[in-house]
């Protein structure tokens, strides 16, 4: 257990370090493009770009450029955005913070939601209400976000006028803002979710100790909610820590289409902006956040089940 | 009769249109399969006759913001309306699906060949080309695939191509995971034995004997990718990182016009649903092939 907590550390930090590595490479070397003109656009003359690259530093060698970067990385210096005029962490955190509002809500109601749903379907693999839950999710996760989001707006907000069109908190925070942006996400990931506490829930219930439990007279509910759910959430809870590395991607769309002032809308944004500073650092962010939630699933999953826990 | 269909089963050609043939007839049992089968087929046509479906050219400024069956001053009528440069939302979806169709498939293979040769490699292999390719795959799978594609498309830039390489670099690695643990199971069986013993190369007993084995569960993860690329396609452009303008794609459509959304939700709500139809077709039928899979 102990060495394997620390492998997985070990890993997860050898994992950022490579990906710093690539982003440099792709972001802040000739690799794939003069990062001068990218900065300063391609109308910028030679001279100006020369003087750039003075002030930046952009002529020392690439290996003394990537540990210096790494340094300010490191010691929480992340460089200016040219889109914001302003440091990157002060743009950054805000946003970052209203995404985990969202992401919260958004957990909050398809947690308990696709485990309702797949315990339910696996109960009694292939009955109607099992076909039935099953389909309802293909067809839910077959709708793009941003489908979801323009068919959502049409039913209620240009039909039935129950809510706002637009998430942008201009007026300060508003919860019914929030309902639109997170039903989509529930929306296109409560079906997966559901798909796989299904297909752990039917698992256990063909084992032998369910069998036993049955056959031993227990009633129905008891077997269910004492012996089947405790192994076959197990499996689940991994899922549900690797979907915050989909979350991570759906707010980018969710957030964007709303106009929800989010982590997500602000990679975009920098992006667009070729705002390269603030695209390191969000990039980074994001990578850390799932790579740390990867490492947690894999941790409490061993946690969690006493066969690989003892053996 | 019943002898030519027999000997037609056994001869190489007749025998691999009997087991088309067969597995179509099996598909008919799964309801869920043959409604995928439908939503696909029916958008493989339009795109093949766009050219005769479309009632406008899709890139042509006719009549800005028609309404819903408008008709133009030439006589055709505006069937879904237009939008805001008077182009026919009709006739555009009908030309995005050609986009779409063949953008989607030329990236999954492209991610399938490259994803299925590292699987062979790492499975068959093993021992350090499987330690490095698998930890490529771990880092490449741990970013958010989204964060990837703005990163990949925002340094080397938005073209049809790009967003193939893109896809391909995003998802080969999840390819590779499949096809490394089919190998890991196949290779140590007697034919492959039987293939080794023969003296063939490494990479014959690989294509030849391994990965024909393989294919149940590649062809119905090769579905659900179709419509997971498809999605992709859709989000990028959506997002504006998709094909350059003014060739229609169903995503940019949606980006284009969100702006006018609450004023005319025509304009983005028919496109939506043109890619969710395809993306569920795409689904369902991956629903159930599996489902026969199963049943075999």
């Amino acid at each position: 257990m102990v060495t394997l907590v620390i492998k997985r550390i070990g890993f997860m930090l050898f994992t950022m370090i490579v990906v710093s590595l690539i982003l440099f490479l792709l972001l802040e070397t000739e690799l794939t493009g003069d990062p001068a003109a990218r900065v300063l656009g391609q109308f910028a003359n030679e001279e100006q770009k020369e003087l750039w690259r003075e002030q930046h530093g952009y002529n020392q060698p690439v290996m003394v450029r990537y540990v210096k970067w790494l340094g300010n990385f490191a010691s929480g210096n992340l460089g200016e955005s040219i889109r914001f005029k302003g440091p990157v962490a002060d743009v950054m955190l805000p946003r970052l913070w209203n995404t985990v509002i969202l992401g919260f809500w958004t957990f909050a109601v398809m947690i308990p939601l696709s485990l309702i749903l797949g315990v339910l379907s696996g109960m009694k693999e292939g009955s109607k209400l099992d076909r039935s839950i099953s389909v309802f999710g293909i067809i839910t996760t077959s709708v793009p976000e941003f489908a979801s989001a323009v068919i959502f707006s049409a039913i209620f907000v240009f039909t039935l006028k129950w809510l706002p069109g637009t998430s942008s908190m201009s007026g300060g925070f508003e919860f019914k803002q929030l309902i639109l942006p997170a039903m989509v996400l529930i929306v296109y990931d409560f079906g997966y979710v559901a798909r796989m506490t299904r297909a752990s829930m039917a698992e256990v219930m063909t084992s032998q100790y369910i069998r036993t439990a049955v056959l031993k007279g227990l009633p129905y509910r008891s077997v269910i909610l004492k012996h089947a759910l405790r192994n076959a959430l197990i499996a689940p809870f991994t899922v549900i820590m690797l979907q915050i590395n989909w979350l991570l991607s759906g707010v980018i769309v969710v957030e964007f289409f709303f106009a929800y002032k989010g982590f997500g809308a602000l990679i975009l944004e920098a992006s667009l902006n070729n705002d390269i500073a603030l695209l390191e650092a969000c990039a980074m962010v994001a990578v850390c956040v799932a790579v740390t939630t990867q490492t947690i699933a894999d941790i409490g999953y061993t946690f969690l089940n006493p066969r690989i826990r003892f053996s | 009769m019943t002898t030519s269909v027999t000997e037609m089963r056994t001869t190489g050609f007749g025998a691999a249109l009997w087991r088309a043939l067969k597995s179509f007839g099996l598909l008919r049992e799964s309801w869920v399969g043959m409604v995928g089968t439908f939503l696909v087929v029916f958008w493989v046509l339009v795109a093949i006759f766009a050219p005769l479906l479309a009632p406008f050219d899709p890139n042509s400024s006719i009549q800005p913001f028609a309404g819903l069956g408008a008709v133009s001053a030439e006589g055709g009528t505006f069937w879904l309306g237009a939008d805001h440069i008077g182009r026919d939302i009709l006739s555009r979806i009908i030309w995005g699906s050609r986009t779409v169709l063949i953008y989607a498939p030329l990236a999954t293979f492209s991610a399938y060949l490259v994803g299925i040769l590292m699987g062979l490699a790492a499975g068959y292999r093993g021992g350090w080309v499987d330690d490095v390719l698998s930890r490529i795959a771990d880092i490449i799978l741990s970013f958010p695939v989204l964060v990837l594609y703005i990163i990949i498309i925002a340094t080397i830039g938005a073209s049809g191509f790009n967003i193939i390489i893109a896809i391909t670099f995003a998802s080969s690695p999840g390819i590779m995971r499949i096809v490394r643990g089919l190998v890991l199971d196949l290779r140590n069986r007697d034919y492959v034995a039987a293939a080794q013993t023969r003296g063939e190369s490494d990479w014959r007993v690989m294509l030849v004997e391994i990965l024909p084995n393989a294919r149940g569960p590649l062809i119905v993860d090769a579905c659900l990718r179709l419509g997971y690329v498809i999605i992709t396609i859709g989000v990028l452009g959506f997002l504006g990182l998709g094909l350059p303008p003014p060739d229609p794609d169903w995503g940019g459509m949606v980006n284009e016009t969100r702006q006018m959304a609450m004023a005319f939700p025509h304009m983005t709500l028919f496109p939506c649903i043109a890619i969710s139809t395809l993306i569920l077709g795409f689904n369902l039928l991956a629903d159930g092939l599996r489902e026969i899979s199963l049943r075999d």
